[in-house]
């Protein structure tokens, strides 16, 4: 296939969304309290939409006849190259509200930069991605400060969540051959060029939330080959059952 | 539930357009300024209904009584004359 590296790297990419997305609409119903439940179903709502536009991109790229719904519910775990971080259970409050953040410290610096590619598609995307992410990350930044610096129980459940998830955090700068090729013409983002970026708004965020950044943690990487944590099955058998079992369905 | 961990109570007013005034929609839950304003944000402005927001403490709002109707509102039932239905309204004029 001609345009093979842009389709990957544009799975890559929606993927990541639909899944955290995917994950964050869990909590419908199940939130703490009613405006947080409406504010993470508002986030769930901007990432599967990104996810969406991606998607469909990706389909026209492809050019074989598939469409956004094949993509998100006809491919199997393997095939899926969201990021590691984005699969990982909701947990408590704590494990959602880190997991969100150290993703959209990321999606933050990664659409500012991907608003210059060269494809006019994707940086359109980042132009609108920028703008929801740039609001998502007020959001998650004020629970960190505020479950960080608040009660001995917050502080410890947030610092667990921390521990727990930053083996995930180097798979989030992961690339393959062809979004190499793709750097280089100009139309992905090398995620090493960012990757300063997001240390210093974590560390900000991570001294002002007074919680210590986890050291010499063995990192698992693998996503951008399709190798996933034991989560992922699970959650594509909940989210892909009824477009499996009822491929017509029409609402 | 045990105990009420939602925060404090807010009156959301929204403005819909610049130059339109500010108005009261509802009430939201927030544990202060900052996330009071992200609450009504999320719970009130998902259907493109603003460009503005104000929080106030729900608490602060100073309101008047039931009983306050006859002495407050209705002495001015017979006052016709404050009414400027006398004059002609210019066209092109709005908001009146």
């Amino acid at each position: 296939m001609k345009n093979e590296g842009l389709f990957n790297y544009l799975l890559r990419l929606a993927d990541t969304n639909l899944i955290l997305g995917h994950r964050l609409s869990e909590w419908c119903g199940h939130a703490p309290y009613l405006e947080e439940d409406i504010a993470m179903a508002n986030i769930a709502l901007d990432m599967i939409g990104q996810a969406n536009a991606l998607f469909q991109y990706a389909a026209k790229t492809e050019a074989k006849g598939r469409t956004e719904d094949d993509l998100a519910y006809m491919r199997n775990e393997r095939e899926f190259v969201n990021t590691l971080l984005s699969e990982q259970p909701n947990g408590d409050f704590a494990m959602t509200i880190v997991r969100q953040f150290l993703s959209d410290v990321f999606d933050f610096h990664f659409y500012e930069s991907l608003k210059s590619s060269k494809d006019e598609m994707l940086s359109a995307l980042a132009v609108k991605g920028h703008k929801e992410v740039t609001y998502h990350l007020r959001h998650t930044t004020a629970w960190m400060e505020r479950l960080g610096d608040g009660t001995e129980e917050s502080h410890s459940r947030l610092q667990k969540a921390l521990n727990e998830l930053w083996c995930y955090t180097d798979d989030l700068f992961e690339l393959n051959e062809g979004d190499k090729r793709l750097v280089k013409e100009g139309i992905a983002v090398d995620p090493a060029s960012i990757q300063n970026a997001w240390i210093k708004t974590v560390d900000d965020v991570l001294a002002k939330a007074k919680l210590v950044k986890p050291a010499g943690v063995w990192q698992q990487k693998g996503s951008r080959e399709g190798i996933h944590s034991e989560h992922l099955g699970f959650l594509l058998a909940e989210m892909q059952h009824l477009h499996r079992a009822y491929p017509q369905a029409q609402w | 539930m045990a105990q009420d961990n939602q925060g404090m109570l807010w009156e959301v007013f929204i403005q819909t357009k610049p130059g339109q005034p500010h108005r009261h929609c509802g009430s939201v839950h927030g544990h202060d300024r900052e996330l009071a304003l992200q609450n009504a944000r999320d719970v009130y402005t998902r259907r493109n209904e603003g460009t503005n927001l104000w929080v106030v403490p729900s608490n602060l709002i100073v309101a008047s009584s039931p009983e306050d109707i006859g002495p407050f509102f209705e002495p001015a039932n017979d006052k016709v004359y404050r009414h400027p239905t006398f004059y002609t309204i210019p066209e092109g004029i709005t908001h009146m």
